[in-house]
């Protein structure tokens, strides 16, 4: 074992002296050969696109067309049509690009919120780091999705102008809002990890201020970490929004969202199953292949498990 | 260790008393107020509906609401036939002293509310979990000891889907198989029930219980059986390379008490850890899964009163929950010391 060991730790010193191959040329190179992330990477390209692509979409996504509803699956109606006669497709698509907007706003939020608080927690420690880790706690002591639940129901009601009816933005704030507690952490289990060792005391020694220690000596080596958990995060971001508008205390119809379409199948299933089928199978391939690219890149920043997946450890 | 477990649960109760003013502001802060709903019921007159506020104690300012919530209000006169004038004691004893108040939504006690509801969720996520981690525990080792064979890669390719499934959809998808389209070629009836937990005609017998059971926990089951047959995978995969498992193999023991007697019995531990946290599931239940079947459980009593409104449930279950999670993390722990002991909490 201990020999392994050496052979790969002299791998992986190679790789990192080898002239201009900074840490993302490294980490592509060892995601390019975990076939899942590739996978995963070339389905979620395919459906971003498809999303992206809704604005040429023949049907309007909220206009209803009496003649035509609840037609099945069809050359023209890919997914067939709805109770108003719209296109599930178009609904499907536009209901994509809600759904994942709402998760790059979880990721950025819990990003805004998380990295800085695990940073100064571990930074600083003593009064601050008490401090923000109780109110971390608290935060992990909510039944999330309930909170979640119990937010969507009040927001719903609220008028005020940039966050009224439950809409991306505020879907996006408040789902994030209770998710940057694992990031802090990470953040913070890194910080101290570190801010101890020889390289931090010598660069505060040539007079390195605290920002400049905590923002380019010593977050760089958290970045593995936060990479792989915001993946994991958008995921469970697009799943929890997915689930409130499926009850209703989500984002609010006409708006289509992959949950409020499911949720508006649940009266017509029986009839008119593609209604159900489609929107969940949207969920179901974004969430895996969000899944996939995040196992790639759990590998890839860390490059012992990467050389024990080639079997030679 | 006794000294840890005392200093954990002072500050459990330390963390309980912030929780339940956050989320008591949480609650009552929200817009409208919990009279919203019958505000725009014309039948009910504004002087009623302020004569209503005041018997519920909602007019009073918001901290003396948490108060009376926390303490109860029989030490004061309170306005209990809403005159606005303050007559006689009050009659709610408090949270501290047990008492989580009056629905709105049905005029019975939130405890009552909660004791009808609990033993459904119990029983149905009970048997959930149950036989997740059985199915759980042989796919997990089967992965682990064929690490990278094309069984693992189908069964890990099984867990990432599993995974991956929203649960609502999961119900509503087999909902559509086994209600809808699958008939019973006798009787020409649904092959398995929509919902409920037996049938209202028919005798509540056992196969009857267990024949509306059988969807409701597959929708349940799946996302635990995926989650946990990788977690027991790593945990395994963790302990399979060490020293002591090769020191095992060449004293000359067989595979089989190599695999369960010494590395399987380590890689339990997390997962007893694991399952510790995950108890409050057991009491929140699965709401999606309590919805879609209409299975008369605390998920499906959190969510009526939340579309209702109905404030003292939404306390009572939320602050419940919050408890089960805090003392679930500290069993957590304990749990964690006991089994392994290189852990020590000083």
């Amino acid at each position: 074992m201990a020999d392994q060991r050496d052979w790969l730790s002299t791998e992986v010193e190679v790789e990192r002296s080898m002239p201009g191959v900074n840490m993302t040329s490294a980490v592509w190179r060892r995601l390019r050969r975990h076939p899942g992330a590739i996978a995963g990477l070339i389905l979620l390209g395919l459906l971003v696109a498809a999303v992206g692509l809704a604005n040429f979409s023949p049907y309007n996504p909220e206009a209803s067309e009496m003649s035509i509803k609840f037609q099945p699956p069809s050359l023209q109606h890919w997914m067939g049509t709805d109770a108003l006669g719209r296109d599930l497709l178009t609904r499907v698509l536009y209901g994509g690009r809600i759904s994942l907007t709402v998760g790059l706003i979880v990721v950025a939020i819990a990003l805004l919120i998380g990295v800085p608080v695990g940073a100064l927690s571990g930074y600083y420690g003593g009064w601050l780091d008490v401090l923000l880790m109780r109110v971390t706690d608290t935060f992990l002591s909510l039944p999330s999705f309930m909170v979640l639940i119990l937010l969507g129901a009040f927001l719903r009601e609220i008028k005020i102008p940039l966050i009224e009816r439950n809409n991306v933005l505020t879907i996006g704030l408040v789902i994030g809002s209770l998710s940057w507690m694992t990031t802090a952490r990470l953040v913070r289990a890194t910080f101290l990890t570190i801010k101890s060792m020889d390289y931090i005391t010598a660069a505060r020694s040539m007079g390195a201020s605290d920002w400049r220690l905590i923002s380019r000596h010593i977050l760089p080596n958290a970045i593995g970490p936060i990479v792989v958990e915001s993946t994991l995060e958008l995921a469970y971001a697009i799943i929890e929004e997915s689930g409130l508008s499926f009850l209703g205390f989500g984002i609010r119809p006409p708006t289509p969202s992959w949950g409020n379409l499911l949720s508006d199948a649940q009266n017509y299933f029986v009839a008119s199953p593609w209604l159900a089928i489609f929107p969940g199978l949207m969920i179901f391939l974004t969430i895996i292949s969000v899944n996939y690219i995040g196992d790639g890149l759990r590998d890839a920043f860390d490059p012992y498990k990467v050389l024990e997946k080639v079997g030679e450890y | 260790m006794s000294s840890f477990i005392l200093r954990r649960l002072i500050q459990t109760l330390l963390l309980l008393f912030l929780l339940s003013i956050v989320l008591f502001a949480l609650v009552n802060l929200a817009p409208g107020g919990p009279m919203v709903g019958l505000g725009q019921n014309r039948r009910v007159r504004p002087e009623q509906l302020e004569m209503m506020r005041r018997q519920f104690g909602l007019d009073q300012p918001l901290p003396v609401q948490y108060i009376v919530w926390l303490a109860g209000n029989d030490w004061m006169q309170v306005d209990s036939d809403g005159d606005g004038l303050p007559d006689q004691p009050g009659q709610r004893l408090g949270v501290l002293r047990g008492d989580f108040g009056t629905s709105i939504n049905t005029r019975q006690p939130v405890l009552s509310e909660i004791s009808q509801r609990l033993p459904n969720t119990i029983y149905l996520m009970g048997i959930t979990i149950i036989l997740a981690i059985l199915i759980a525990i042989p796919i997990g080792i089967l992965s682990a000891t064929r690490q990278y064979s094309r069984i693992d890669i189908a069964l890990t390719t099984f867990s990432f889907a599993g995974q991956a499934i929203p649960e609502f959809w999961l119900g509503l998808v087999l909902i559509i198989i086994f209600y809808a389209w699958l008939k019973n070629p006798f009787t020409g009836d649904p092959l398995f029930p929509a919902g409920g937990m037996y049938s209202l005609a028919g005798s509540s017998s056992l196969t009857d219980r267990l024949w509306h059971l059988i969807l409701p926990v597959i929708t349940g089951a799946l996302g635990w059986i995926s989650w946990y047959s990788r977690f027991i995978r790593a945990s395994l995969l963790d302990v399979i390379h060490a020293d002591y498992l090769r020191t095992a193999r060449a004293k000359g023991l067989s595979e089989r008490i190599v695999l369960f007697k010494h590395a399987l019995r380590n890689a339990l531990v997390p997962l007893i850890t694991m399952l510790a946290l995950d108890l409050p599931t057991i009491f929140s239940g699965a709401i999606f899964v309590e919805l879609l079947f209409a299975w008369p459980g605390m998920g499906r009593l959190y969510y009526q009163a939340a579309s209702a409104r109905d404030y003292p449930v939404l306390m009572a279950v939320l602050m419940i929950g919050a408890t089960f999670i805090i003392l679930s993390n500290l069993l957590a722990d304990i749990v964690y010391a006991y089994l392994d002991p290189r852990v020590r909490y000083e």
